[in-house]
């Protein structure tokens, strides 16, 4: 009934969770400074851009990621331990249910995201308000494959695998996605083109001209937030008809 | 008796919504082997009010029945209806709640958190602070779910099971793992919640909690009911247990004639007698024979007795289905 509340606990337990701030704002936010600090003003060859920007829309990529994938791993971990039964005879909807799981994530998501923009704009990372929020406003849509995607992992995969698929996940979808570094030609700038974690990182590109995706960015990302959305229904309903 | 059931069975002499009305009810499973029939058609109807135990070994289809029941998994056959309505209309009306066999707790809430966000999915729920103190855990309020005893985490899923103030409180072994004074503070907080004029079905294997704790139980075995009556007089049919004794000389119908006693054997030395009391059998046979030595008290399991009840565990017959004569 009242999935508000409901949203407010499940926001209240993220927060609290060590792991949480360890993987998705702990992690993105070292790494950005390990490796954008020491060169931050440096344009990167073939991009345009300096190291500080780069990497700072690659690391946000990366812990939003991060972030939305692991609404799977709570979805795991509640399955395992019964909780999810016992919110099935309450009268939460399954629509509420995952609207908060949703939610959530995209609240993790924009609080590695602000971190990452904070960090950004120490290292000299100027950028107009209007650019500052396209780029906000293009990763949040890029995410959407990602929710979908938590979802399904979470209602296909134990907890003991994911962790590993997690991880392993995005590490793989980072890297083709041109998050550590520029892709700029070849087979893997060809193949890259139809992830959607390529359209998250390519974000980047609102600090060049405020433009970053064509009709083929808007394209993929649909796409994949259509399959992955219907993926995760199908698993939704398959796990409900074995309990 | 026989005749009373059956017309209650067909719902005709039921209130539509007098309580809760298993019909017909029948669910399989599919195996490895072919399908695993989990409960092959139950007619149960519990009025307003009632506590209920489900007995039954494990494996005779009681969380299988409790599912359908609850709206979590559909029946392949038969209906179910809670004060009149379909499961998934009562749960919403908060008028359920329900303790599963297995479930534990999220973690990073406290105790207090987690029964207000339990309490926040209702309608009409009860008071947190209420729940609380009905379930013994004021003073574990402001603790962390993970941080809990066995027996602190099984009184918080009943804390959860309460809050929505249902009138139909479902419980499914809900002390498997406690131990004996767990149990005992588990029971009586569950007996004071029933006094407020709850309906209370629970499941257990142990028929000692289904006597002290319920006014009527309902023998399950092989996915069947075999018997539904009185607990009394469920106990009095199942409730045998078997004295062993080493006592030579001593003639075997005046060891059937003890009280308490139903058969009596010999086995050279040993005699084994079935008592229907065990503890008014053992104190005559001291009394009257203090030679006997290396006394032995062991209970009749439930599966044997459900056996002897149901005669073969597979058996289909066209009657299969029928509560036992003289059974309600
Ligand atoms: N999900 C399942 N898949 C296959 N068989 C099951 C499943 N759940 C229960 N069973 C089988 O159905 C029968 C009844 O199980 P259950 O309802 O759990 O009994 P109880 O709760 O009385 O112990 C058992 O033979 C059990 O092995
Ligand atoms: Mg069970």
């Amino acid at each position: 009934m009242n999935g508000i509340a409901y949203t407010r606990y499940e926001l209240l337990r993220t927060f609290r969770n060590r792991r949480f701030f360890l993987f998705s704002l702990g992690f993105p936010l070292i790494f950005f400074w390990l490796i954008a600090a020491p060169q931050h003003n440096k344009v990167i060859s073939g991009t345009g851009l300096t190291y500080a920007t780069y990497y700072m829309v690659s690391l946000a990529s990366f812990g939003t990621m991060m972030s939305m994938i692991s609404t799977g791993a709570r979805i795991a971990g509640e399955r395992q331990a019964g909780w999810t039964r016992q919110l099935r005879i309450s009268p939460l909807s399954v629509r509420a249910y995952f609207r908060a799981k949703v939610l959530t994530a995209y609240a993790m998501a924009l609080s590695s995201l602000l971190l990452l923009y904070i960090s950004g704009s120490l290292l000299g990372v100027s950028l107009s308000a209007g650019r500052w929020l396209a780029m906000t406003g293009l990763i949040m849509v890029g995410l959407l494959p990602f929710a979908a995607l938590g979802i399904l992992v979470g209602h296909l995969v134990n907890t003991d695998s994911v962790g590993p698929l997690m991880g392993g996940l995005v590490s793989i979808l980072a890297f083709l996605g041109g998050a550590w570094f520029a892709i700029t030609s070849g087979f893997l700038h060809a193949f890259g083109q139809f992830l959607p974690s390529w359209w998250l990182v390519q974000a980047r590109n609102v600090a060049l001209d405020g433009h970053a995706w064509g009709a083929r960015g808007w394209i993929t990302v649909a796409a994949w937030t259509a399959i992955l959305a219907a993926g995760a229904a199908w698993a939704y309903r398959r796990d409900t008809a074995r309990v | 008796m026989t005749t009373q059931a059956i017309a209650q069975l067909d719902g005709a002499t039921i209130e539509p919504s007098g309580g809760v009305c298993l019909h017909g009810l029948v669910k399989s499973y599919r195996g490895p082997e072919g399908p695993i029939r989990a409960v092959r058609g139950i007619e149960v109807s519990i009025a307003a009010g009632e506590t209920v135990a489900l007995l039954g070994p494990n494996g005779a289809g009681k969380s299988t029945t409790i599912d359908m029941l609850l709206g979590l998994s559909k029946p392949d056959g038969g209906t179910v209806s809670v004060f009149g309505r379909p499961p998934r209309e009562a749960v919403d009306a908060g008028l359920v709640g329900a303790m599963l066999q297995t479930g534990g707790l999220i973690r990073d809430l406290s105790v207090r958190e987690l029964v207000g966000m339990m309490a926040s999915l209702y309608p009409d729920p009860m008071d947190v602070e209420e729940a609380l103190e009905v379930t013994g855990l004021n003073a574990t309020g402001g603790q962390r779910t993970h941080k809990l005893s066995g027996g602190q985490t099984q009184r918080v899923r009943f804390a959860l099971a309460i809050v929505c103030n249902p009138d139909l409180l479902v419980l499914d072994e809900p002390t498997v793992a406690l131990d004996v004074e767990g149990r005992r503070e588990f029971w009586s907080i569950m007996r004071e919640f029933a006094a407020r004029g709850k309906t209370v079905l629970f499941a257990t294997h142990y028929l000692e909690e289904a006597d002290s704790n319920a006014d009527r139980a309902i023998l399950m075995a092989h996915g069947r009911i075999v018997a539904d009556g009185p607990t009394t007089e469920i106990k009095a049919r199942v409730g045998r247990r078997t004295l062993r004794a080493t006592l030579p000389d001593v003639n075997q119908s005046s060891l059937a004639g003890l009280p308490g006693v139903a058969a009596a054997e010999r086995h050279g030395a040993v005699v084994i007698l079935s008592c229907i009391d065990s503890d008014q059998s053992i104190r005559a046979l001291l009394e009257q024979y203090p030679a006997a030595k290396d006394i032995e008290i062991t209970g009749g399991s439930l599966e044997d007795a459900f056996l002897e009840l149901t005669g073969e565990p597979d058996a289909d017959g066209p009657d299969a289905d029928k509560p036992q004569p003289g059974t309600r």
